[in-house]
This record gives C-alpha cells, structure tokens and sequence, in this order.
C-alpha cells in the first residue's frame, strides 16, 4: 500500500512540476536549471539519517559522502542561482 | 520511549509538508525577473528548514561525520559558485548535474548495503536510483568534457556500437534481478553500477556539441528522477515532490530545446548514428564583406537596431562591447533591442544570463516568435557569433538539413551585418544562404574587436 500512495505522491508534484515550469520565462532558463540543480540535492536528507545511524560501516561512509556531495549541490546551486538572477535587471 | 518517537516523526514530516511547499513558492515566482531572486531565496529557506529538522531524527546518533560532511560540501559549493566565470555556467550545470546523480547513488548503494530484508519493493526502487544516478553521473562527466573541449565535440560513433548498447541494456537487465534477488552479495552492486556507470557513457557519446543543450536539459531531469527514485526507497515524501519537481522541469526544457530545432528526442539521442546529410543545393549570390568603418555610417543613420547573439559572441566575451554600443546608439537616437533564439548558446537562457552580466536590461531581450513577426521594421540586424539560427535555408531549402527548423529571420531586417570570424559552417555544418542575400554584409574578424571599432567611430 506505501508503494500506492507514494505513487500518487510522485503523480501529483510532477503535475504540479509542469504548471509550474511552463510558466517559467525563456529568459529565465539558466537559473531555473542551476536552481533545479541545488533542489535536486534534496537527497541530503535522506543521506543524512544515512551517515548518521547504525547501518554498518560501509552505510555510514556511503551516507557521509552522499551529504557531501548533495550540500555542494544545494550551497553552489542555490549561491550561484542566486548570483544570475541579482544581475537580471530592469532598465 | 515509542510516544517520542512517534512524536518526532510527526514533527518532522509536518515540516516537510511547509517545505514542500516553499518549494512549489519559490518555482511559482521564477515565473517573472522581478520576483524570481526571492523565489530562489525561498526555494533555499525550504531546503534548510527540511535540513535542520532531519537532524532531529532519533535514528541520528553521531553528528561528527555529518557535520565535516556538510562543512566540506558548502565550502566546495561557495568556492564553486564564486569562481565560475557566467561563460562557463553549461559546465558548472552539468557537474552539478552529475554530482546530483552521484548523491543519489550513493543514499540507494547505503539502502542496500545497510537494509535487513528490504522488500522487493525497496530493492528494486534502490535499482533504479542506483542506475538513473549512475547514468546521470557518468553521462554529465562526458557532457562536462565535451562543453569545456577537454574532449573533442563531435559525435563519437564505432562499428558496432548499436549492438553493445543492446547487450548493455539486456546485461543491466540481468544485473538487477541479480541484484534484487540476493542483495547481501556485494559483487552485483558493483556489478549495477559498473554497467550503469558505461551506459552514461554510451548515451552521450554519440551526440553532438549542437545538440548539448538538449543533454543539458535531460540529465537534468534524470538528477531529479534520480532523487526521486532514491525518495522511493527511504519511503520519504519530500525527496519524492522535490525530486519530481526537478524532473518535470528538465523534461519541459528538455522539450524546448528540441521544439527549437524541429527535432524529436530519438533523433537528438541517436543522432551520431545517423549518416551526415550533405545539401546538394547551389547557393546564388556572393558574399559582400564591409569594413567597420562602413558599418558605422549605417549604423549611425538606423533608427531601430536588432541584435542576434549566438555562442560566438559569448566566446569572443563581446557582450560588455555590444552593451557599449547599445548605450551609444540609443544616445543617438535608435531602438536597440534583442532576439533570443531558444537554442542560441550551450544551455537554455545562456544568452540571457550574458547579457544580464553585461547589464542589458531583460526587457530589452525578446523571444523569437515575438520579434520576428516585427522583424521586417528593423533598420539594421547585427548578427553576433550566431549562425544556424538565422539561417533562412530553415525555411526556403527543401532537403536542407536544417529545412523545417524555426529561426530567427534575420534575412527579412533591411540591412544585415553579420560579425563572423570566418566562412566557417555552424554546428549543424549547414551553409547559410544568409550570407549571400543581397541585404546582407559580413564583418569578419574577433566580434569584440569589431564591436570596439565602430565604437571608436562613434566617439570621434
């Protein structure tokens, strides 16, 4: 039955994913993908439990460097997303 | 014991609940320039909330790791988004593709490694994180080495190479029901990712540098499957929204990309095995070359400017010039405006992002559709480092490889100056009739240096 209802989990957001985006200006494009890219680091809290609990050792050291490599993903995306749109600017 | 427990699950899922929808905030204002910056500020709160609640978890009984875990990841990420020069951002988008794939792979490979009697289920959601990350992580190295010609650009074919794809995916097959059905034999992990690892590989070789920013897009998409996948296996709703927020978004661009060159994505994906069109059509006419003393004559007596960026300008860094002379000629008096091919550049919006750097304001910055049906009251078109793009062949040449792709009609402005190097092809390897219409004449040499000479003229 979990797998049931996170299916319709994933069925929604992705719905909600492509109204969303659609809206999303052609000038806007680059930082929406390098925004996409710190969300998609949203793996870092399922690493988290991961490095953190007692699943053996091997576990632990995948789940450490899965933190790693998410937070370069959430900090270097959302800082240089951030840095593109600031120079976005009006007349 | 079991009430806190409970308690602290409740607390946790409830904050993922907001986050969620900070996220679907934040994507929400991306939908215009103004409001865009606070989006991504709220997309970030909704991340860290997420974060800090997790830690909560009662599973979590050493902090140590993750705290020198987390400290290394920001320092790489600030070092990084300090450091990247905007010109290199396809790149910078690309690893970041990849490492997201490579996160995901390793949250799927601890599930396995540290799960007792995982159902199913579990196994094969875990598969699939493992294979989506792994392919992701492998093919947005090559996507790197090719946007930043560590590797050569060009399509990477060998005999054969359709029937080792075929194998690979028959062998993958095999691996996961190996893998699903004894996980406590750490051969067939190594085994799923190995395979994983070359099937990124082999997707990206063969295609082109042209075709770049479609691969882009798609990894994209796949590093937010990927996570998706991963949300799966932990049974974790917010890696699932989250996750597929991401895989919407690059298959929508991804989508784009391929509209923008007339193009299925089969075709994009195999496109190093189809044999090289060769046009057969003569093209009349003969290419008229001006001097940039001439242009500026021209330029100095238009009314209205268009401006056409194309990759080339962003090699030859002419924006800071082009935006120089915007300022000179709208001193003197003419419209200045510019139109953005959705494939112009290496990534979607690259052009955009450029020539935000150089302080063009956005609303200056047109889509193609909108400017070409204005095109034809445009007293000069200034075609910067572009080439397919505004090659009319898309529409008159019947049989032309690029015949049905839709461009920028440059060719219709009264006058069209063309900054080029040389008489070099584009990416598609097409020629473009463009340079032998009447109206057209080319400028050839560095784009920033010609940039500079009419700029010199106008000051004198």
């Amino acid at each position: 039955m979990t797998a049931i209802y996170l299916l319709f989990i994933l069925m929604l957001s992705v719905f909600v994913g492509f109204e969303l985006i659609r809206k999303v200006p052609a000038t806007l494009h680059t930082p929406l993908m390098s925004g996409a890219n710190a969300i998609s680091g949203i793996t870092v809290i399922g690493a988290l439990a991961l490095a953190g609990g007692e699943y053996g050792q091997w576990s632990t050291w995948l789940g450490a460097i899965a933190v790693f490599l998410a937070t370069v993903n959430v900090v270097g995306g959302y800082l240089v997303t951030d840095r593109m749109l600031a120079m976005f600017k009006k007349k | 014991m079991l009430d806190s427990i409970l308690d602290t699950s409740l607390l946790i899922n409830f904050v993922y609940v907001i986050s969620a929808t900070l996220f679907i905030f934040g994507l929400k204002l991306l939908s215009h320039p103004s409001t865009a910056r606070k989006g991504n500020l709220l997309s970030a709160l909704a991340m860290l909330i997420a974060i800090v609640v997790t830690l909560l978890d009662k599973q979590i009984i050493s902090f140590e790791l993750i705290l020198v875990s987390i400290l290394a990841g920001s320092a790489v990420g600030v070092y990084a988004a300090k450091k990247i020069e905007m010109t290199s951002m396809p790149e910078l988008v690309s690893l970041f593709n990849g490492i997201g794939g490579l996160a995901s792979l390793a949250v799927a490979w601890a599930t396995i490694a540290g799960g007792v009697n995982l159902s199913t289920f579990v196994l094969f959601v875990s598969f699939l994180a493992l294979l989506i990350g792994a392919i992701t992580f492998s093919g947005s190295v090559v996507a790197w080495a090719k946007l930043s010609e560590r590797m050569i650009g060009r399509p990477v074919v060998f005999k054969g190479q359709a029937v080792v794809n075929v194998l690979l995916i028959v062998a993958i097959v095999v691996s996961a029901i190996l893998l699903i059905q004894q996980p406590e034999v750490t051969t067939w992990h190594y085994l799923v990712i190995g395979l994983a690892l070359l099937m990124g590989v082999m997707f990206v070789l063969p295609i082109g540098g042209a075709d770049m920013p479609v691969v882009i897009s798609l990894l994209n998409s796949y590093s937010g499957l990927a996570a998706c996948a991963a949300g799966f296996a932990l049974e974790n709703n917010l890696l699932i929204v989250a996750g597929s927020l991401v895989g919407a978004s690059g298959i929508i661009l991804t989508n784009i990309m391929c509209k923008a060159m007339n193009r299925s994505l089969v075709s994009v994906l195999t496109s190093g095995f189809q044999p090289v069109v060769t046009s057969e059509m003569v093209i009349e006419g003969e290419v008229k070359p001006l001097s940039a003393d001439d242009a500026f004559y021209v330029l100095e007596a238009a009314q209205s400017v268009l401006v056409i960026p194309g990759y080339g300008m962003a090699v030859a860094q002419a924006q800071h010039a082009m935006k120089e002379l915007q300022g000179l000629l709208e001193d003197n008096g003419a419209e200045v405006a510019y139109a953005i091919h959705p494939v112009a550049g290496r990534m979607p919006g690259h052009m955009n992002v450029l020539l935000a750097e150089a302080d063009v304001s956005y609303e200056q910055l047109f889509e193609m559709d909108e400017i070409n049906s204005r095109i034809e009251g445009f007293d000069v078109a200034i075609v910067i480092g572009a080439n397919d793009v505004v090659n009319p062949a898309a529409r008159e040449m019947k049989g032309s490889p690029i015949y049905g792709m839709p461009v920028i009609n440059a060719d219709l402005a009264k006058n069209v100056f063309v900054l080029k190097r040389g008489m070099a092809a584009g990416f598609a390897g097409v020629d473009n009739p463009l340079f032998f219409k009447p109206n057209c004449r080319m400028i050839f040499g560095d784009a920033k240096e010609t940039l500079n000479n009419i700029i010199r003229q106008f000051s004198d």
